[in-house]
């Protein structure tokens, strides 16, 4: 069977759902379907806690946020997209006040601001720590507003169609019946989210398996920037919990096995008593960059001054000098996460964190209209590529990206909707019918081999973390890479108990397994041919920045052997490349 | 191995099965284990067939509520060391129709939720442009609906709430909070398009306020709270309309 819809969203997070709203509100008369493999506000970015990013007080300016984004990401942001992501940014925000989002406020009423890191100044708006989970429902409820939006709950897209040279919808399975369907649209949005789940430790939620980003890649569409991968320096050990920067921004400190502040010893200026009113100093110390946090980490650790913990060494982040009454107005999650699952009480006690993966900086690549090299196919959200985050985003970004490019993108793809004809019906129920059957063939013949999808993810998540982790050398990504394959191949063999169509989750993990090994790949053909260190990525045999080389975008592109990796300029305007500056006085 | 628990589970397969069973699994028993981590390691190492939801892993998605030895949680926001060492009784929340294993069907209450209006309804004259920066809000004013704001759709209070159980027309405990969430918000007029909707259901009459959905739900949103307000003041409403039209509130 075949659903025609005018523009089609895979993903029902941040992204996607302000695409729709976008969309809807231009022109009611367009239909719009909403895909999502999780009921919309089960979505990831439910979990997002410290706040999103807008320039809106007096002392700030747009320049600032710009500048900051731009160093931040080690200059391999596209300047025309951050330019216009600060200028737009406060006006999605605003537009999120009208709809409802419970922003913390001043005592006048104005909406509050706090401290981040890499900022210059407190520019993030933020709903106590639970900023994302306000953000994502407040945007769900305000879609049910519109009837010209179709919800397709618990769909799971597998495969991008393609006819004519350009993108007709998906393919997804209905979970409930296990059914295959076309998903016909003129445009379709990719908001699928990022693939933390490739490493073993992470923030994020066991959907964010890169299933767009695989869709696309296989679609033809390159991947860029995927080397950059941001470890975040407090998540929890052993769950990958995260404890959100706020926490630092509030004045949180990080100590390591003999209560000093290491960060002093890796040029991120010096610190402040924690008593003086001028801590915490933004751009300093704690509220460095997260690449440099989360680099420190390591090399504390090689010098035995780390925690061992039973997950692996840790360092200690603590807030007790903000006093409990703070705490709770300020930081309740935190404290909530930290008493039920690290099992200490954060007023009292510091709290024992690890660096974890976070974010993906790379993802699809698109202009600054969210439009891929494929006719019809859009992507916004953190699956994409603008490029406003460069070699590491700053932390609040990425929440106010969902809203400038969701709505932006959402547009753009409306008024490509209007123009094209519709879906070429017959042979979108002929790929549809091939895809069935690859499925059928891939998970439910008979006789298949004896790999378990647990054994290859752990292999998968082993082999990332150890050679594409917070330092990367040329031999062990080889490894990787190599690995990668075998684990390709083995893919293959893999048995599913599972044979029947009703809410086959284990098909879903092992349709997910796949995507998250085509992104793997990405990943580790991107970071062994970035032979420099830059933001996140930190190759230890490069050391240092290579601008003449590599002031350019990486762009993986599938092929039947390995990826093949090309390169594409970094947009500059206005602010050439320069050093990044933490912990002094401009 | 060393020490081991036992987690006796809901079977139920709606392509085979006539009638629900329950199984039985061994899993190692970690100090810092929920349940949840449990359940996965089932999925993982012995029985790829167990079907169940979850994401977050931080009790905040919504996704993992099950009845936990008769009682409904987050199952990844539940300690196997609570427990230790008796066997525990893991079923589908209870009050829905069982899609699935531990999975139930929540299109109900996803037609509740919409029918509630959980958006800001502005009167057409009173709607402030975009250029003319944010509505101002006191904290005060932020607190009055704050906690109805913090439901992440969990559905525990359905499966605890005695009225739900035997009429499931009741819009119910979240949907009533999400309602009462903007109603109580500074920035909207909606509420009689609301208040109407909460009082044309019998159930709210029905409520005895026992208050089961306030004592299982994982976010102090305090449902029954939202309930008794809701009722308050719909016989406000009642007693305006009916007894003093010119009394009626705009
Ligand atoms: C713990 C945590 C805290 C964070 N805190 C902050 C913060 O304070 N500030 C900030 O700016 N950023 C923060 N971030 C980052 C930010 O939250 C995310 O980058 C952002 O929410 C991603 O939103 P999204 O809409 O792109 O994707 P998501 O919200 O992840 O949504 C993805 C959607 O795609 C759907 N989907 C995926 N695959 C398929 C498929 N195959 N078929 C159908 N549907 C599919 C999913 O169902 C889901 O609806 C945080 C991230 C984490 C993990
Ligand atoms: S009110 Fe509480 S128990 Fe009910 S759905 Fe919301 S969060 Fe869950
Ligand atoms: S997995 Fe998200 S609430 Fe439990």
């Amino acid at each position: 069977m075949i659903t025609n819809h005018d523009i089609v969203m895979i993903g029902g997070g941040g992204a996607g759902l302000r695409a729709a709203i976008a969309i809807a509100e231009t022109n009611p008369n367009l239909s719009i379907a909403v895909v999502s493999k999780v009921y919309p506000m089960r979505s990831h970015t439910v979990a997002a806690e410290g706040g999103a990013a807008a320039v809106i007080k007096d002392n700030d300016s747009l320049e600032n946020h710009i500048h900051d984004t731009i160093a931040g990401g080690d200059w391999m942001c596209d300047q025309d997209a951050v330019e216009y992501f600060v200028n737009e940014a406060p006006r999605e925000m605003i537009q999120m006040e009208h709809w409802g989002c419970p922003w913390s406020r001043e005592p006048d009423g104005t909406v509050a601001v706090r401290p981040f890191g890499g900022m210059n100044i407190e520019r993030t708006w933020f709903a106590a720590d639970k900023t994302g989970f306000h953000m994502l429902h407040t945007l769900f409820q305000t879609s049910l507003k519109h009837n010209n939006i179709t919800r397709y709950d618990e769909w799971f897209a597998t495969k991008i169609l393609v006819e004519n040279g350009r993108c007709q919808g998906v393919t997804a399975i209905e979970l409930r019946s296990g059914k295959i369907e076309v998903i016909a649209g003129k445009a379709t949005i990719m908001c699928t989210g990022g693939a933390g789940r490739i490493f073993p430790f992470t923030t994020n939620g066991a959907i964010k398996t890169g299933d767009g980003m695989a869709m696309a890649y296989r679609a033809g569409v390159p991947l860029k920037d995927m080397e950059f991968i941001q470890y975040h320096p407090t998540g929890l050990p052993g769950t990958g919990i995260l404890i959100t920067e706020a926490a630092r921004g509030e004045g949180g400190i990080m100590l390591n096995k003999d209560g000093y502040r290491y960060l002093q010893d890796y040029d991120l200026g010096k610190p402040l008593d924690i008593d003086d009113p001028s801590h915490p100093v933004k751009k300093s110390m704690e509220l460095g960059p997260r690449d440099r946090l989360s680099q420190a980490f390591v090399a504390e650790r090689e010098k035995e001054r780390t925690i061992p913990s039973s997950y692996g060494h840790v360092v200690h982040l603590d807030i007790r000098h903000l006093g409990e009454k703070k705490i709770d107005k300020k930081l309740p999650f935190v404290r909530e996460l930290s008493k039920n699952y690290a099992g200490i009480d954060p007023v009292y006690e510091p709290i024992p964190v690890r660096p974890v993966v976070h974010y993906m900086m790379g993802g699809i690549d698109t202009d600054i209209n969210g439009a891929t090299s494929l006719p019809g196919l859009y992507a916004a959200g953190e699956c994409a590529c603008v490029s406003i985050n460069g070699a590491n985003r700053l932390g609040s970004n990425s929440l106010t990206e969902l809203l400038v490019f969701g709505a932006r993108t959402g547009k753009a793809a409306a008024r490509f909707a209007l123009e094209v004809p519709h879906p070429d019906k017959n042979s979108l129920e002929l790929q549809t019918a091939d895809e069935q059957k690859r499925i059928t063939r891939n998970f439910f013949r008979k006789g298949r081999g004896t790999e378990r999808i647990f054994s290859l993810r752990k292999e998968m998540n082993e082999t990332m973390e150890t050679s594409a982790g917070i330092y990367r050398s040329g031999k062990s990504l080889k490894e990787t890479c190599d690995k990668i394959k075998e684990l390709k191949d083995r893919f293959v063999n893999i048995d599913l108990e599972d044979k029947s169509l009703n809410f086959n989750t284990e098909l879903t993990s092992a349709l997910e397994l796949e995507f998250m090994l085509d992104v793997a790949e990405a990943i580790a053909y991107s970071a062994l041919k970035r032979t420099e260190s830059r933001g996140s990525h930190q190759r230890s045999d490069f050391p240092e920045r290579d601008d003449e080389n590599f002031l350019k975008h990486s762009m993986a592109y599938q092929t039947n052997t390995k990826p093949h990796i090309d390169y594409k300029d970094v947009i500059i305007t206005k602010w050439p490349p320069g050093e990044r500056v933490y912990g002094k006085e401009k | 191995m060393a020490e081991t628990m036992k987690l006796e589970i809901f079977r139920y397969h709606p392509e085979k099965d006539n009638e629900p069973t329950f199984q039985t699994y061994e899993v190692p028993f970690l100090e810092d284990w929920v349940i949840l981590d449990a359940i996965n390691y089932i999925k993982d190492e012995i029985d790829g067939t167990l079907s169940y939801r979850w994401s977050c892993q931080m009790g905040v998605c919504g996704s993992c509520g099950m009845m936990i030895n008769g009682v409904p949680k987050l199952s990844c926001a539940v300690f196997l060391k609570d427990y230790y060492p008796d066997k525990i009784r893991v079923e589908p929340l209870t009050g829905f129709p069982v899609e699935r294993d531990l999975i139930f069907q929540m299109d109900d209450f996803m037609t509740k939720l919409t029918e509630i209006q959980p958006y800001i309804i502005r009167n057409k004259d009173e709607e402030k442009p975009l250029d003319e920066g944010e509505y101002l809000q006191t904290p005060a004013e932020l607190a009055r609906f704050k906690p109805y704001s913090m439901c992440i759709n969990c559905m525990l209070c359905y499966a605890a709430c005695p009225v739900y159980a035997l009429d499931s027309t009741f819009i119910g405990p979240a949907a009533i909070a999400l309602g009462q969430r903007y109603n109580m918000d500074s920035r909207d007029h909606g509420r009689d398009a609301r208040q109407e909707l909460i009082a044309s259901h019998e159930g709210i009459w029905e409520c005895t306020f026992v208050g089961e959905c306030s004592a299982v739900c994982p976010k102090d949103v305090d449902p029954a709270a939202a309930i008794q307000r809701a009722k308050v003041s719909s016989t406000i409403d009642w007693f305006k309309d009916v007894l003093i039209p010119w009394g009626k509130k705009k």
